[in-house]
């Protein structure tokens, strides 16, 4: 039945060419071009603006700025990846019994679900690049950092590098090559969990993390 | 990406198309404006087989009855004249529906020259008389209804309140929402009623909130129905086509 | 003319309740400020419309290329691709699915193709549960009530409301009207579910040929939950929301969030390729997507109405419609409401269903006036009004003439008559004026709440010949 319905949805579309004009010819959409400085102050106010934080942090410190705010924010545990671009780093500025403690989990997620879902504070992942028009973290989810890392536990920090601070979407997917090849699950996330569906009030913390922590490597 | 607009020279003659709510309903409308156009030293060419340009039977689905009676208005205004409507509607009709009723039709060539030489009123005395106006009136303060084809399908908004703010004794007043919709809407009145009900009475209530003496409009079709609510309601406000409004207070003898 | 009568119903009903009018007007007071905000520049803003608008036509145009080389992507990247010509196709592949997995309980995102497959009901009716996870349709399937805006579902119902539907619904829960409140009770219950369902559903809001992507724009995270935690993910989405290049998303991407809400971007961008590949510790390991056609192609035939389908589902023709302001989303009585609703609704089902739907517009354009990607929604309502109204059977679309009647058909034709002779007319015009004081001062619906209007003493053909001008 679906080949039939196939074939003949096409053979309809096909019968039927639209004879509108559909000239592909170029309009340029103007695009901002920020210098570094002022790309991170606007991602910076961006994701403020919706209730996220984050942090400039020099690269051989922010550990500390990490290990500061999972404190103040009374985090039981902190999930990593070990074999993630952090693992090391995170590693060796934790002390054995400092809270939060440290968690690393390479299991599929199916075998410690419960876990993750219901006794898990906080995540940290790193990010593959950003957006400073829209505040937005690029994060292509690796077998090391899972996708429902960023999106499962009620917090998540995470780290990016400056220089990977792009000024907007279409120079990303450009710049990058993205056509060339897609991951499993690309993402753009640009603040905490949301929702207005009440009244258009807005309530953070709905489905996905309540908390967005990001810091920023300058 | 908006169509840019062209106005040609001032021309010696121009035809005149009153709409039928005008011819109808208010007609000393349809006389200011032409006597606006006279006043400038140009001969204004009534032609009398005039009748409506079809957007009411366009707008309700009855397409060869609209071009029907469309048809017998190419014919009235063959002459190569800058037609001026007092309606932002009736001229959004010509300007911009014309061409699509007569795509593939014999009369395509006809209908595309006549619906370049259209023109709403106030754009044609603003950008082609660059008419100045003197205000002879006493202080009154009005609000303004802009038609939704004024606004939107002729792009004569600004148009509209330039005119009025040449009259150096009237006050225009600024409603809440006032790029909303009157509910007018031509047969939509009559076909939902009680929709078009609760958006004349709210467009009503803001207008009567500003505390303006005056309702303007450039189309007769608002005017008709916001002026007709107020009037249900016993509010103590007038309402005038922006032509009369003008034409009354600049003209010397009536005063 | 029951559909008429029905239409009707639902309309006085919508404007007799206060609670509708208070909270969509003020809504979409707040969500016509915040998209302004969200464009400063108009000529930017043009630009991007235009680029939108070609974006989609050009995907339209070659529509039938997209499909197959999307369906030949997801082929190579492992996403299993199903066509469904009808919605009871839909439903059953769907349903199949779920068998094939034993699976009794589907988590849903939000997925306005799924509401028009009305999905939920037919899998219950083969006894399995479904629920929705985004917050808002969540609330109004614990109320059993439809959508009422796209983009806002649960726009309708006040805080009181919800707080009183969780309340019956979970007495266990303390009742609050707190919004964080509910929504941390929310969170608390649907988090089981995610935690719990086999299988997930989504819709779509662009897929990208070019590379087999699927793309979701959401704030919440449910869109992200329902694919990338349980084993399954079902993807149902309508034939015409391909698009050919990634490099189109972008642009897309930015006029559908400020378009709809304003924002600059949402929380989530979601982009999903693949099924969870070797050595990956989460994500589905199976992901079908199901591509449906109900009526979509025959709307392609029609070179002006296929415009229709550029559609990316913003809301914003809602959100801008005066008529919509008051009536709210229920009340037009199909799964998208508003200006979009009332062009692709009725081609879809047929204008002998839902033919009210085009003549409920004052035709103000302001829903053009925001569309994103340039569809010229009030010259398709008016031509709808034609198809409803033709005698001549020449067109497509599905259940044309079915509103003409003898009497309205008589009147045009008797008017048209006149129109197009002017002598009759001028004569007809004289009488009236003549006659003024002896016409009906009620006519109908229109002096129910205005006086009815002043017919001139003379007419302008009159006042133009005294005064002189000339005819030529």
């Amino acid at each position: 039945m679906t080949n039939n319905a196939r074939d003949a949805i096409l053979q309809r579309l096909q019968n039927s060419q639209p004879s509108f004009d559909n000239s592909d010819k170029s309009v340029s959409v103007e695009a901002p071009e920020w210098p570094i400085k002022e790309r991170i102050e606007q991602f910076k106010s961006i994701l403020e603006s919706v209730r996220a934080e984050v942090l400039l942090a020099h690269p051989d410190h922010w550990t500390d700025t990490l290990k500061s705010l999972a404190k103040k924010k009374q985090l039981n545990n902190l999930l990593f990846a070990k074999k993630g671009p952090l693992g090391k780093t995170i590693e060796d500025a934790w002390d054995v019994n400092e809270q939060p403690s440290l968690v690393n989990n390479e299991r599929p997620i199916s075998e410690w679900k419960e876990s993750l879902f219901f006794h898990i504070d906080a995540a940290v992942t790193s990010s593959r690049a950003a957006i400073a028009e829209t505040g937005s973290l690029v994060l292509w989810p690796t077998e090391h950092e899972p996708r429902s890392w960023s999106l499962v536990p009620p917090v998540h920090f995470v780290v990016l590098d400056a220089d990977k601070l792009y000024n907007t979407f279409a120079e990303v997917v450009e710049h990058e090559q993205w056509q060339q090849g897609m991951p499993t699950n690309a993402l753009l996330i640009s603040g905490p969990s949301k929702s207005a569906d009440i009244e258009q009030t807005l309530a953070y913390g709905v489905h996905g993390p309540t908390d967005l922590i990001v810091i920023v490597l300058t | 990406m908006t169509e840019e607009k062209r106005y040609p020279e001032k021309p010696e003659k121009v035809y005149y198309f009153g709409t039928c709510l005008i011819d109808l309903l208010y007609p000393e409308a349809g006389l200011a404006g032409m006597q606006l156009i006279q006043r400038e030293g140009i001969e204004v060419v009534f032609p009398q087989d005039q009748t409506c340009c079809g957007q009411p039977a366009w707008n309700s689905g009855y397409r060869v009855e609209a071009i029907r009676v469309a048809q017998h208005q190419l014919d009235c205004f063959n002459e190569d004249y800058p037609i001026v409507v007092p309606s932002g509607s009736c001229a959004g009709m010509m300007r911009h529906h014309y061409p699509e009723m007569f795509k593939g039709s014999t009369d395509e060539l006809r209908a595309n020259t006549l619906a370049g030489r259209v023109f709403e009123l106030t754009e044609f005395l603003e950008h082609v008389l660059k008419i100045t106006l003197e205000d002879l009136g006493s202080p009154v303060k009005v609000a303004l209804h802009t038609s939704c084809a004024a606004r939107r399908e002729m792009g004569v908004a600004t148009e509209h309140e330039a005119l009025l703010k040449q009259l150096s004794n009237v006050e225009l007043l600024q409603q809440s929402r006032k790029e909303e919709c009157c509910g007018f809407g031509g047969t939509f009145a009559v076909k939902h009623p009680a929709i078009s009900a609760e958006m004349v009475s709210e467009k009503a209530n803001a207008i009567t909130a500003t505390g303006a003496d005056t309702l303007i409009s450039g189309d007769c079709g608002c005017l008709m129905n916001i002026a007709g609510h107020l009037e249900y309601q016993e509010k103590q406000i007038d309402s005038r086509h922006i032509a009369s409004f003008i034409w009354e207070r600049t003209h010397a003898t009536e005063r | 003319m029951q559909q008429s009568a029905e239409f009707h119903t639902r309309v006085e009903h919508a404007l007799a309740n206060g609670q509708i009018k208070t909270s969509f007007r003020s809504a979409m007071d707040g969500l016509m400020a915040k998209r302004k905000a969200a464009f400063p520049d108009p000529e930017a803003l043009e630009t991007l419309r235009f680029r939108g608008a070609q974006i989609r036509a050009n995907s339209l145009s070659k529509l039938h290329e997209l499909l197959e080389q999307l369906e030949n992507n997801c082929h190579k990247n492992g996403i299993q691709v199903h066509w469904a010509e009808r919605i009871e196709d839909a439903n059953n592949i769907v349903l199949t699915i779920m068998q094939n997995h034993q699976a009794d309980l589907l988590i849903k995102g939000k997925s306005m193709v799924s509401e028009e497959m009305e999905l939920n009901r037919f899998l219950e009716q083969h006894g399995i549960e479904c629920i929705e996870s985004d917050l808002g349709e969540y609330i109004l399937q614990l109320a059993g009530e439809p959508p009422s805006h796209i983009v806002a579902p649960a726009i309708h119902k006040s805080r009181q409301q919800i707080a009183q539907l969780f309340n019956e619904k979970f007495p266990d829960i303390p009742y609050s009207d707190d919004v964080d409140r509910l929504t941390r009770n929310a969170r608390e219950i649907l988090r089981k579910k995610f935690y719990a369902a086999r299988v997930g559903l989504s819709g779509v809001n662009f897929a990208v040929a070019e590379t087999g992507t699927l793309c979701l724009v959401e704030n919440e995270g449910n869109g992200r939950m329902c694919t990338t935690v349980p084993p399954v993910h079902i993807a149902v989405t309508g034939i015409e929301k391909v698009v050919e290049k990634l490099e189109h998303i972008p642009p897309l991407l930015k006029l559908l969030c400020r378009s709809a809400t304003g924002q600059a971007i949402t929380t989530y961008f979601n982009m999903i390729t693949s099924p969870r590949k070797q050595g990956e510790k989460d994500g589905p390991e199976e992901i079908h997507l199901v591509l449906l056609d109900n009526g979509r192609s025959r709307i392609y035939e029609d070179d002006e109405l296929i415009t229709t389908l550029r559609c990316i589902r913003c809301g914003a023709c809602m959100n801008h419609c005066p008529v919509y302001a008051r009536i709210g989303g229920h009340a037009y009585g199909s799964t998208i409401p508003g200006p979009i609703g009332s062009i692709l609704e009725p081609q879809k089902a047929g204008l002998d269903k839902l033919g009210d739907l085009p003549s409920a517009s004052t035709l103000c354009g302001a829903c053009a006036e925001v569309c994103p990607v340039h569809i010229p929604i009030p010259k398709l309502l008016n031509r709808l009004r034609f198809e409803r109204t033709r005698n001549d059977h020449a067109g497509a679309t599905l259940g044309q003439s079915s509103g003409r009647t003898v009497m309205e058909a008589g009147i045009w034709k008797g008017w048209s008559w006149v129109h197009s002779q002017p002598r009759l007319y001028r004569l007809a015009m004289y009488i009236i004026t003549r006659l003024r004081k002896l016409l009906p001062q009620r006519i109908g619906p229109w002096t129910q709440v205005r006086k009815a209007p002043h017919i001139a003493q003379k007419t302008l053909h009159e006042l133009a010949l005294k005064e002189g001008f000339n005819d030529k």
